[in-house]
């Protein structure tokens, strides 16, 4: 859209500092993860084989390659296990995406409407907690959550319950604190492409005879749709991979695939196994992730 | 919706309802006041508008013609007031159960409809037989001719395609009153002067009645039968564009609307006019000697006056014309300050001998410039006595 | 000033407010229960600092706060200059060779699992034999982070009227020069912020650096997760309300830093 200027040369040369260390740190990588899943799990430092020693040569290399196989993935189809464990992450992230939506939307929409002086204040109260630690908020639930916990106290107090319930190890608590640690992200793109929404369109539809409803469901939900997939994608795509919640929170008998990617890689040691659930999560998340990659692109450039 | 059917005047289909009952204006708007804050945006305002108007509110922004135009859509409840549609307050209806539909300056076409559904939107919510939208959004596409654009999206529209949608979609309910919020803003010159011909062409096919908000005065003198002059949310005069370029009732109408000279002065009804002069007055003004202006239709009651007058009412000639025609009595002399060349018009700055600057404006009537003035020529203006407009300071 | 179709409801209020409470209650009842007396986290034992005074006497706790500053400070820094120079590249730098790689690469990391991250990073720290502690995190923190300098950056300088950069250098200036005297100035609020939202980041993040640290370099999120694993402790709350209070501390100064280059933009260009 723009010109070539003058600025534009010098400006690509900017890239090449931060465009050599992604290559680096966050490609590169990736081909060691893809290279590893295909190894054999050894008892050795570093714990899999056949490493790979450049410094042998040419033929080291070649036996090197020779040595890989498709094992692993295999082990990933035949065993329940991990098939489950891709399950429920699916489910859980599908499950959690669609309440964030259901609670994000009324408060997104409730900021949009405020006196523009107040939105800022209520962006800010939002972005708050996005800054906090992830972790200790999950702590915080904990807190509540627990046997002789906060909730379970109230709720005695109130006689709702007669017994305390057991909240924690259970999926609710998994559900509650992935809602309350993904809010943030959901309320932010929402909020983005509401409070951009012309309200002349609204005036339209009403001066075309669209009650207050009628309007919400025709005019501002269909033009807000670029931001629930902003939110739904910002939030679906790391819950399916989240660990530390479902470890704090969930019980132990289900495991989402984050928490058997952990257990394989530092409990069990099995780098090699931990590389191919990494490897086959990672394109679980393919389209997802470009669809992201595509509405982010649109969103930053269009400026 | 079951409110549809108990407020028959809403349905889409009400083209029986749009001729009002005899003697009562279509919209009468009755002392309507609406504050900002401490801001008084429109200040206890008065106005009746007869079926079938082309109806212009003309004003500098910010004197309240939008806000105005946003409570007859609905928009804005006014403090106090009426707002009467055919006798019926509709002050506090909402703006989706009013038969008024509105034109909006930014279009506001929904980004994500089509030309035929944005057309539809209307007639949808108005739950019209799937048959019916079809054939009515036929028909407004036709009348806007749009067609073979149904299918696109308004930002696949040039600036005049999305007007015509806008004007087509705001059609389709066939309203009571049509508004305009300065529906020409967004085009550029020549597509503005083909579509100002083109919305009066299809007002005066359709019998409607429009009310369209300007701030551009040559677009509300060529489109409106009447204008309402508005400034600090109160009408100034309402009148026909002659009318009111000719006859502006207060000095603020005379200077908003067009060019002016104004010359103050003080008229003295003691002074015995001239003999020949029947009928006429003459203003003594310091910086033009005495004036002689045709007498106002109303006796004035201040001394303090201002005499205006247009600048093509002012001619040039190098030498004084012969006294004894009439017309000429009121001459000054000076100098050409400046000459402003405008095609059809030639623009000169006298500076008369007493200092005042006077703009006259001359028609080019020949191709070849034999009458032309040049800087530091001298001359001298004259003007007929009915030429001249006297204004109360 | 709208009436009719834009005009809040309460059901409106009531989604705020209740949005509001439920985000901020739980983080309330933490820091409360910071100040317990009491042994028992959940009785009420009053007012008391005395878990505080239980976490400065804790070495391992310490060091593993003292580690967390120094990556946070060290990797915010170097994503800071990345990301901003990456945005300045997507923003000004039109189409070049590799721009759809490039700013994919940088958009991924935003929602990429951090299981998926920490792995191939540590994978990588161990295919090149890097000994794991201090630099390995940064590194990982840098890559993580730099991507959220270079979003916040890049919305910054959307907004920023080119034909700034060019009168610059119209009046004489190098494409350099007309950098750092009229864009740098006005991204500035934006980089500091991107700055701050780095450190913060690493401070909080606990997978990454569980894959890519080395025995003996412990961060606080790694030292604190090992111990909620136990259960609640009340020294557990009173760290982390010191964390949190030192996060809103950076946000403070956040919007301090862009209330007062918005008051140096409104009385004078930023030059």
């Amino acid at each position: 859209m723009s010109a070539e200027s003058n600025f534009t040369r010098p400006a690509r040369l900017a890239a090449i500092a931060p465009y050599v260390w992604m290559v680096l740190f966050f490609l590169v990588p990736f081909l060691f993860v893809l290279k590893i899943s295909l190894s054999q799990t050894a008892i050795a430092r570093p714990p899999y084989t056949p490493v790979l020693a450049l410094h042998e040569g040419w033929g080291a290399i070649k036996t090197a390659f020779a040595a890989l196989s498709l094992d692993n993935f295999r082990l990933l189809v035949s065993d329940d296990l991990y098939v489950l464990s891709y399950l429920r992450s699916l489910v859980v992230a599908a499950g959690s995406t669609t309440i964030l939506l259901l609670i994000g939307y009324p408060i997104a929409y409730g900021m949009a409407r405020l006196p523009q002086r107040w939105q800022g204040v209520a962006m800010m109260l939002v972005i708050i907690p996005f800054w906090t630690s992830f972790l200790i908020r999950i702590y915080a639930w904990i807190n509540i959550l627990q046997h002789d916990g906060l909730l379970n106290r109230v709720l005695l107090a109130l006689h709702v319950v007669s017994t305390p319930v057991v909240w924690l190890s259970t999926d609710s608590a998994m559900y509650l604190g992935i809602v309350y640690s993904y809010l943030p992200f959901m309320i932010l793109p929402l909020y983005a492409t509401l409070s951009k929404m012309d309200q002349a369109l609204l005036e339209a539809a009403s001066d075309l005879g669209a009650s207050p409803r009628e309007a919400f469901w025709r005019v501002t939900l269909p033009l807000s749709l670029p931001g629930i997939g902003a939110g739904a994608l910002l939030c679906f795509i790391p819950i399916v991979g989240e660990f530390v919640i479902p470890d704090l929170l969930a019980g132990s008998n289900a495991l989402m695939i984050g928490q058997t990617l952990w257990l394989e890689f530092f409990n069990n040691k099995d780098w090699p196994a931990a590389s191919a659930v990494a490897v086959v999560l990672l394109l679980l998340l393919l389209a997802p992730l470009l669809l992201y990659d595509r509405l982010q692109r649109r969103q930053l450039e269009r400026t | 919706m079951s409110e549809d059917t108990r407020h028959p005047a809403r349905t889409a289909n009400s083209k029986a309802a749009t001729r009002a009952a005899p003697g009562v204006p279509l919209l009468r708007i009755d002392a309507v006041v609406k504050t900002f804050g401490r801001f008084r945006a429109v200040d206890a305002l008065s106005l009746d508008i007869a079926a079938g108007e082309f109806f212009a509110l003309l004003g500098p922004s910010g004197c309240g013609k939008t806000t105005l135009l946003r409570m007859l859509a609905g928009f804005e409840t006014p403090d106090e007031g009426r707002i009467l549609l055919n006798g019926e307050d509709i002050a506090q209806i909402p703006p989706h159960r009013r038969p008024v539909n509105m034109m909006f300056q930014s279009y506001a076409l929904f980004p994500h409809l089509s030309v035929s559904d944005n057309i539809a939107f209307g007639l949808k919510r108005a739950k019209l037989p799937a048959s019916e939208i079809k054939a009515r959004v036929k028909e407004m596409v036709a009348l806007v001719k749009l067609e073979g654009l149904e299918k696109r999206r308004p930002d696949q529209l040039s600036g005049g395609q999305r007007q015509r949608v806008a004007l087509a979609r705001s059609l389709a309910r066939r309203p009571q009153l049509l508004l305009l919020d300065e529906p020409l803003a967004a085009l550029d010159k020549k597509l503005r002067e083909s579509t100002q011909l083109e919305l009066m062409e299809l007002q005066r096919r359709l019998g409607l009645t429009f009310i369209i908000v300007t701030h551009d005065q040559q677009e509300a003198m060529t489109m409106a039968g009447r204008i309402g002059v508005m400034d600090a949310g109160r009408l100034e005069q309402v009148a026909s564009p002659r009318e009111l370029y000719e006859a502006p009732r207060s000095r603020w109408v005379a200077e908003f609307v067009g060019d002016i000279n104004l010359i103050e002065g003080k008229f003295d009804s003691d002074t015995e006019p001239h003999p020949a002069m029947a009928r006429r007055l003459a203003i003594a003004t310091g910086q033009a000697g005495t004036i002689h202006v045709a007498e106002p239709r109303q006796p004035l009651a201040k001394a303090d006056v201002c005499v205006a007058i247009r600048p093509e009412k002012i001619k040039l000639s190098r030498r004084a014309p012969a006294f004894d025609d009439m017309r000429t009595i009121n001459r000054l002399e000076g100098v050409i300050a400046d000459v402003g060349y405008l095609g059809g018009a030639t623009s000169y700055r006298i500076r008369l001998d007493s200092g005042l600057v006077l703009r006259s404006s001359i028609a080019n009537t020949a191709r070849l410039d034999t009458d032309a003035y040049s800087p530091g020529q001298r001359v001298v203006a004259w003007f007929a006595p009915e030429d001249c407009v006297v204004l109360e300071q | 000033m709208a009436s009719g179709p834009n005009q809040l409801s309460r059901f409106n209020v009531t989604a705020l407010t209740a949005g509001l409470a439920f985000l901020y209650l739980p983080i309330v009842i933490l820091i409360i229960y910071s100040f317990n007396a009491s042994r028992l986290v959940t009785v009420w034992g009053g007012w008391s600092l005395h878990w505080y005074a239980e976490f400065f006497h804790d070495q391992a706790m310490i060091d593993a706060a003292w580690m967390s500053l120094r990556v946070g400070a060290t990797s915010a820094t170097l994503a800071t200059i990345l990301g901003t120079l990456s945005a300045v590249a997507l923003s000004r730098g039109a189409g070049f060779r590799g721009r759809t790689l490039f700013s994919g690469m940088l958009y991924a990391p935003l929602v990429m699992p951090e299981v998926i991250t920490g792995l191939s990073l540590l994978l990588l720290f161990v295919a090149i034999d890097a000994e794991r502690g201090f630099w390995t995190v940064v590194v990982a923190h840098t890559t993580l982070t730099m991507c959220f300098v270079s979003v916040v950056v890049q919305a910054r300088l959307g907004t920023i009227d080119r034909s700034l950069e060019e009168s610059a250098m119209d009046l004489g200036c190098g494409p350099f020069r007309a950098f750092v005297a009229v864009t740098l100035p006005l991204i500035l609020p934006s980089v500091l912020a991107g700055w701050m939202l780095a450190f913060t980041l690493s401070l909080d993040d606990l997978v990454i650096a569980s894959f890519t640290t080395g025995p003996g370099s412990a961060t606080l999120p790694i030292r604190i997760y090992s111990e909620v694993r136990l259960g609640v402790k009340p020294e557990i709350n009173a760290i982390c309300t010191l964390v949190v209070a030192l996060i809103a501390l950076v946000i403070v100064a956040a919007s301090l830093v862009s209330k007062i280059s918005d008051a140096r933009g409104k009385t004078a260009a930023p030059l």
